[in-house]
């Protein structure tokens, strides 16, 4: 745990976070991107969960909209993590004593996990129903779990500007 | 004078009862704000979607007009919410928008980009191959969809600009 708190420190304490805490232009600005991010990678989420719930883009296969959409929400994946890790650096120790912060990640962890759970268990009889508008019930559940936990994680990080207001 | 009328409009609605209740309830900015987020997610992602496949990028094994069919559409029950959640966040805290400039440069911006995603939706529906034609076509068409994904990431940064830039 001791080794944590040292990186962390080290990152808070470098002249990069120094820049983004001083400048009045720079976080701004960096938050914008993270919301463009964010924007691209729930919306992108969302589509993809719609279509495993049966909602949307029924008739077409699923195969065809993951491959479709899934290259934009891994691009902005990153942007989002880039982004966040600047705006994370800058005030590490406060954010880390933010309740909705701390909560953010873990439904951001608990959203990977879900995705792995249907990748490797949910999804190995794909070839199957791959097609069929009304999907399995463990392919429902996963894009069901997935929309709720990125509305949560969109939520958590709306809620950690109003709770981090002196910093 | 149009300054003083505004501002006077934004005191008067400050002062209303509606206007207190959101700001005394701790949690109604939030909550708007990540319904508020939430659309704009849904909105730009459909945006950005069609205007990729303008690019030749992502969903090539459908038409373009396929994918704009598919997805434009969603972005006008969208703007319904936008406008819906970003009034209540008007009149929750009147002064933080109204006497903005960069609220009214958002305003602005989204009106060129309202008109812009009618133009893509009714091109691409009434003539499928509309922007497949011809080279030149081809062209334009990244040009449009070049246009499209600036003006609605100005959008998205002067919304959050907005938090920033307020007077007093």
């Amino acid at each position: 745990m001791h080794g944590f708190k040292d990186i962390v420190a080290f990152f808070e304490t470098s002249s990069l976070a120094d820049a983004i805490r001083e400048n009045d232009v720079l976080f701004p600005s960096i938050e914008s991107v993270h919301v463009l991010a964010i924007c691209l990678v729930v919306g992108s989420i969302m589509a993809v969960d719609l279509r495993l719930i049966g909602f949307a883009s029924v008739k077409r296969p699923v195969s065809a909209i993951t491959r479709g959409i899934l290259p934009l929400t891994w691009g902005a994946f990153v942007v989002a993590v880039a982004s966040g890790f600047l705006m994370f650096i800058s005030n590490a120790a406060k954010y880390l004593g933010n309740g909705y912060f701390v909560a953010k990640l873990c439904l951001i962890g608990a959203a990977g996990l879900n995705m792995l759970v249907f990748h490797f268990i949910g999804a190995r009889d794909q070839p199957r129903w791959d097609s069929q508008a009304r999907l399995p019930l463990a392919a429902r559940l996963a894009g069901g779990i997935s929309l709720l936990l990125w509305i949560g994680v969109v939520a958590c990080g709306r809620w950690i500007g109003f709770t981090m207001e002196a910093g | 004078m149009t300054g003083v009328i505004v501002g006077d409009f934004a005191k008067w609605l400050g002062a209303t009862s509606l206007s207190h209740a959101i700001q005394t309830a701790g949690w109604v900015i939030p909550a708007l704000q990540t319904i508020h987020i939430l659309a704009i997610a849904t909105l730009f992602f459909s945006a950005v979607i069609v205007d990729l496949r303008l690019w030749g990028v992502l969903q090539r094994d459908i038409a373009l007009s396929d994918v704009a069919r598919r997805f434009l559409p969603v972005i006008w029950p969208t703007v319904l919410v936008l406008l819906i959640s970003g009034s209540i966040l008007i009149i929750g805290e009147p002064r933080r928008s109204l006497l903005n400039t960069t609220f009214y440069l958002k305003m602005t911006l989204l009106a060129f980009a309202l008109v812009f995603t009618a133009v893509l939706q009714w091109s691409s529906s009434a003539a499928p191959e509309f922007w497949e034609k011809s080279m030149h076509r081809r062209v334009a068409a990244r040009f449009a969809a070049t246009l499209s994904i600036l003006l609605w990431c100005c959008i998205i940064f002067a919304g959050r600009w907005i938090a920033y830039t307020q007077v007093g």
